[in-house]
C-alpha cells in the first residue's frame, strides 16, 4: 500500500537538518526578544494611542511630531497609519489625572496644524489597568499551553505530549521573535492571534499524531522513522490543503481587512506557516527520538480498557 | 456512517431552517416582523463610542468612616464605663490605652453579636472590626471582609450615582456595570467625544452651604479656594446644608443681572433649617462650596424661608446645565478615577465594518474557488457545507444577540479557512478508502468512520483556545474568542449532519459509477 502512494517523500531524513535550523531558529528568536525586546502597545505598558486623521492631506508627519515636542507629554512614537492623512501617535503619558487631557490635546494640534484634527481612536490605559491586562495575557498563553498538553496526555502517551508541547513553544517563541525582530507591537490581539496558533499548530499536529499512533497498531515490524514517513505522507495532501485554505483566509484578512487588524493576521500567517512546519518537522521526530513503538501505543490501550 | 432516518433527515434541515431565519432577521427591517427582532450586537469598535473603566478611589472614605467610628466608640466607651487614654487615629487604626484589668470587659462588649459599633456579617462569620493589644495599648483596624463590605458599599453607591448622571446626559444604550471589588465599566455607543460624561464623572459633586467666618468660631474653620484658584476665604467648618437635601436644580436666567444660574429647591427639612440659619446669620456671607471650591459666598440679605434659592458664579449656560445635573444626582461617595478609555469614532466603526465585510467575501471567495479546483463535485458539497455554516454562525450570533467585533469579524473569517478542515479530512480519508475499496458506498462510509476521531481531536484543541481566550480575554478580544469558538460547533454540525447527508445522497446515487476526488 505504501508504494500506491503518488507522494512518498522521505521526511525522516530532514529531520536532523531542519532540527537542528529549528534550534538555531529559536534561540535567535529569543536572543532578539532578550536583546531586542518586544515593542509592547498600549494595552501592555500603559499610555495613549491616538488614531489621527489630519483634514489638511499635505500636513507632514514632521510637523506632527514637532507639535506633540512641545506638549512635553514624554515619550512620543508618531507613524503613518494607512491612507494619506492618517497617523498613529503613542504617548507615554495618560489622562487618569485630568479629564481634559485628551481635548487639550487635539486643541492644540489643530492650532500647531492649522486644519482641522480628527480623533478617529483614543485609547488611553493607566499603568495599573496595563499590568492587569499583561498578567491575564500571559495566563491565558500559560493556560492554554497547560490545557493542550492535558487533553493530549490523556489522549496519546507521553512522548507524544513532548512533541506536540516542544511544537507549540517552537512555533510561539519563532512567532514572538519575528514582531520583536521587526519592532511590531504587541497588543490584546496579539495575545489572541498566539493563543490561535496555539490552537492550530495542535490541531495540526494531532491529525499527524492520530494517524502515526493508528498505523503503529496495524504494522508491528516497521519502525517508528518509517511509521511517521508513512503517516505524513499520507496526510500531507490535508495538512496543505488546510493550511492554504486558513492562509488565503489570512491574506484576505491581511490585505483588505484594514489597519486595526493587520498585526493579528501578520501573526496568524507566520504562525499557521510555522505551525504547520512545525507538525512535521518538529513534532514528529520526537516520536523517533524517544523510540516510541507499536508497544508504546498497545500499552496505552490495555490501559484504557 | 451512510444511514439517515427520515426523523434525522427532517430534524437536521428543520435546525438549518430555523437558524437561517434569526440569521435573515440580520438583514430585515424588524419593524414589520416581531418575531425577527433579534440582532447581532455591533460592537463599540464597529459602531464608534466609548469605554471608560473607572476605579473607585476609596480611601478617603475609609478614613472618614474612622473617624466616625473613633467618635460612637469614645460614646460607647464612656456608656460600658472603661477607662481610656489617648483616642486618636493612626495608620489607619484607631488607638487608646485602657487598664489591663479593664481588657476582658472590653473584648466581652466589642466581639459581641449584638454590640452596637461592632457589625457582625452572618455571610463572611467575620465581624467588621478587629483589635490587636500591645501591652495596654488597644488598637483596632477594619477586618478583611470589614474592609470588601465598606468597599462594595461605596461601589454600590457610586454605581447608583454614575448611573443617574448618564442617564441624564441621555445618551443612547449605556452599559453600566461594576467590575470586581472597586471598579465601573461604562459603555457609550455611538458617544464620540466622551469629554462632556468624563468630565460629569470626575467630579463627586460634594456641595455644601458654609457661613464665611470672620472670627474664629468653636467648630473651627479653614481656608478653601475660590473657583479662580487665585483668591481664598476662611469658612466655617460646620455644614449648614448639604446636596442631600436638595430635592430639584436647575440652570436659569436671573431676569435682573441677566447672569446665568442654578436655581435649586430644597426638601421640606433642609428648607427648616436654611430658613432658621437664614434668618439668625442676616448680613454674613454664606459660601457655596463645591467639592472644597468656593463657587460664590454672596451677603445674606435676608432670611430665605421658602426652600428655594440660586447659585450664581460665571456660569456658561453649559457649565450651568451640568452643575444642575451634578446636583439632581447627587453627590458621588468616593472620587472616580479613569483607569482605562478606548474611543472609536463612528466613522472609524464604519471604515471598520467595510473592510471587515470585503474581506470576509474575498476570503470566502478564495476558499470556495480552491475547494472547488481540488476536489470538483464534493468540493460543492464541502462549499455548501461551509455557506451552511455561516448561516447557522450568524443565527445562533443572533440568538445569543453577541456583540460582533472587529476581532470578531476575524474569527468568522478564519473559520471560513479552518471550517473546510473537517470536510477535508474525511475526504482525504474517503480517497485512501477508495484506493483499497471497491465499493464507492464502502469507502465513504470508511472514510467518515475512520477521519472522526482526527476531526473532534483537531477541533477540541481549537476550542479549548477559544474557551480561555473568552474567560481571560477582554472587551473586542472576547468577540474574537465567541466566534471561534461558535464556529467550530457549527462546523462539526455542518460537517458531520448537512456535509455527510449530501455526501450519502450523492453516493447513493453513483453507487457503481467511478467516483472522482
Amino acid at each position: 500500500m505504501i508504494f500506491k502512494l503518488s507522494k512518498n517523500i522521505n521526511f525522516s531524513s530532514f529531520y536532523k537538518k531542519l532540527n537542528i535550523l529549528s534550534v538555531c531558529l529559536i534561540f535567535l528568536s529569543v536572543f532578539i526578544i532578550l536583546f531586542k525586546g518586544l515593542n509592547l502597545g498600549v494595552d501592555f505598558k500603559g499610555g495613549t494611542l491616538i488614531e489621527v486623521r489630519t483634514e489638511n492631506l499635505k500636513t507632514g508627519i514632521a510637523e506632527i511630531r514637532q507639535s506633540f515636542l512641545k506638549m512635553e507629554l514624554g515619550d512620543v512614537t508618531v507613524k503613518k497609519f494607512g491612507k494619506e492623512g492618517d497617523y498613529l501617535v503613542k504617548i507615554e503619558k495618560t489622562n487618569s489625572a485630568e479629564e481634559n487631557f485628551i481635548k487639550s490635546i487635539n486643541d492644540k494640534l489643530s492650532s500647531d496644524l492649522g486644519t482641522i484634527v480628527n480623533f478617529r481612536r483614543v485609547e488611553n490605559v493607566g499603568p495599573k489597568v496595563s499590568g492587569e491586562l499583561l498578567k491575564a495575557g500571559l495566563l491565558a498563553i500559560s493556560l492554554s499551553l497547560a490545557a493542550m498538553l492535558f487533553y493530549i496526555w490523556i489522549r496519546f502517551e507521553w512522548q507524544f505530549s513532548l512533541g506536540a508541547i516542544v511544537a507549540i513553544v517552537h512555533d510561539v517563541v519563532i512567532t514572538l521573535g519575528v514582531f520583536s525582530l521587526l519592532s511590531y507591537e504587541i497588543n490584546l490581539s496579539i495575545i489572541a492571534a498566539v493563543l490561535t496558533i496555539v490552537g492550530y499548530s495542535m490541531n495540526d499536529t494531532v491529525v499527524i499524531f492520530d494517524r502515526i499512533r493508528e498505523n503503529l497498531k496495524k504494522y508491528s515490524k516497521i519502525s517508528i522513522s518509517e511509521i511517521s514517513n508513512i503517516s505524513t505522507n499520507e496526510t500531507l495532501s490535508r495538512t496543505l490543503v488546510t493550511s492554504i485554505t486558513t492562509l488565503l483566509a489570512l491574506f484576505s484578512i491581511f490585505i483588505f481587512g484594514g489597519e486595526i487588524l493587520k498585526g493579528f493576521s501578520f501573526a496568524m500567517i507566520i504562525g499557521v506557516i510555522i505551525g504547520t512546519y512545525s507538525s512535521i518537522f518538529v513534532a514528529t521526530p520526537i516520536l523517533n527520538y524517544t523510540k516510541v513503538n507499536q508497544k508504546t501505543v498497545l500499552k496505552e490501550d490495555i490501559e484504557n480498557n | 456512517m451512510l444511514y439517515f432516518s427520515k426523523l434525522k433527515i427532517v430534524t437536521i434541515y428543520i435546525i438549518i431552517l430555523f437558524l437561517s431565519t434569526f440569521s435573515l432577521s440580520n438583514f430585515i427591517d424588524s419593524k414589520n416582523f416581531t418575531l425577527l427582532s433579534k440582532k447581532v450586537n455591533l460592537g463599540l469598535d464597529l459602531q464608534g463610542g466609548s469605554y471608560l473603566l473607572l476605579e473607585v478611589d476609596s480611601q478617603p472614605v475609609i478614613n472618614q468612616k474612622l473617624q466616625t467610628k473613633l467618635i460612637s466608640l469614645r460614646k460607647f466607651l464612656k456608656e460600658k464605663k472603661i477607662k481610656y487614654k489617648n483616642l486618636k487615629i493612626l495608620n489607619k487604626k484607631i488607638n487608646f490605652e485602657i487598664p489591663e484589668v479593664d481588657i476582658k470587659k472590653f473584648n466581652t462588649y466589642f466581639l459581641n453579636k449584638e454590640n452596637v459599633i461592632n457589625e457582625y456579617y452572618n455571610k463572611y462569620q467575620s465581624y467588621e472590626m478587629k483589635y490587636l493589644v500591645n501591652n495596654n495599648l488597644l488598637s483596632i483596624e477594619y477586618t478583611k471582609f470589614g474592609i470588601i463590605e465598606l468597599k462594595s458599599l461605596i461601589l454600590q453607591h457610586s454605581l447608583e450615582i454614575v448611573r443617574r448622571r448618564i442617564d441624564e446626559v441621555g445618551t443612547k444604550e449605556p452599559t453600566i456595570i461594576r467590575r470586581g471589588n472597586d471598579r465601573i465599566l461604562i459603555e457609550l455607543p455611538g458617544l464620540d467625544d466622551p469629554n462632556r460624561i468624563k468630565n460629569l464623572l470626575g467630579k463627586t459633586a460634594n456641595l455644601t452651604f458654609r457661613l464665611v467666618s470672620e472670627e474664629e468660631d468653636s467648630f473651627g474653620s479653614e481656608f478653601l479656594f475660590h473657583e479662580d484658584g487665585e483668591s481664598k476665604s476662611n469658612v466655617s467648618k460646620r455644614i449648614i446644608l448639604s446636596g442631600d437635601n436638595l430635592s430639584n436644580a436647575q440652570p436659569g436666567l436671573n431676569n435682573q443681572t441677566n447672569e446665568t444660574i442654578v436655581s435649586f429647591t430644597l426638601d421640606r427639612s433642609g428648607a427648616k433649617k436654611f430658613g432658621r440659619i437664614t434668618t439668625e446669620n442676616v448680613g454674613r456671607r454664606l459660601a457655596i462650596i463645591l467639592d472644597n471650591k468656593i463657587i460664590s459666598a454672596p451677603q445674606i440679605r435676608e432670611p430665605i424661608l421658602g426652600g428655594n434659592g440660586q447659585i450664581s458664579g460665571n456660569f456658561t449656560f453649559q457649565s450651568a446645565t451640568d452643575l444642575a445635573l451634578l446636583l439632581r444626582s447627587g453627590s458621588l461617595p468616593a472620587p472616580l478615577n479613569i483607569v482605562e478609555e478606548r474611543t472609536v469614532g463612528p466613522d472609524l466603526g464604519e471604515d471598520s465594518i467595510k473592510a471587515g465585510i470585503i474581506s470576509l467575501a474575498i476570503g470566502f471567495l478564495l476558499v470556495i474557488l480552491y475547494m472547488f479546483y481540488k476536489y470538483k463535485f464534493l468540493g460543492i458539497i464541502a462549499n455548501s457545507a461551509l455557506i451552511i455554516n455561516l448561516v447557522l454562525l450568524l443565527g445562533i450570533l443572533t440568538i445569543l444577540e453577541a456583540t460582533l467585533t472587529l476581532p470578531g469579524i476575524a474569527g468568522i473569517i478564519l473559520t471560513v479557512g479552518m471550517a473546510v478542515d473537517a470536510n477535508v479530512l474525511i475526504f482525504e480519508r474517503i480517497k485512501e478508502e477508495m484506493r483499497t475499496e471497491k465499493s464507492n458506498i464502502h469507502a465513504f462510509d470508511m472514510g467518515y468512520k475512520r477521519s472522526q476521531t482526527a476531526v473532534l481531536d483537531a477541533n477540541i484543541t481549537t476550542l479549548i483556545s477559544a474557551i480561555i481566550l473568552f474567560f481571560l480575554g477582554s472587551g473586542p478580544v472576547k468577540g474574537f474568542a465567541v466566534t471561534l469558538g461558535i464556529g467550530i460547533v457549527t462546523t462539526l454540525f455542518s460537517a458531520y449532519f448537512f456535509a455527510r447527508h449530501l455526501s450519502s445522497v450523492y453516493v447513493m446515487k453513483n453507487k457503481d459509477k467511478k467516483v472522482s476526488i
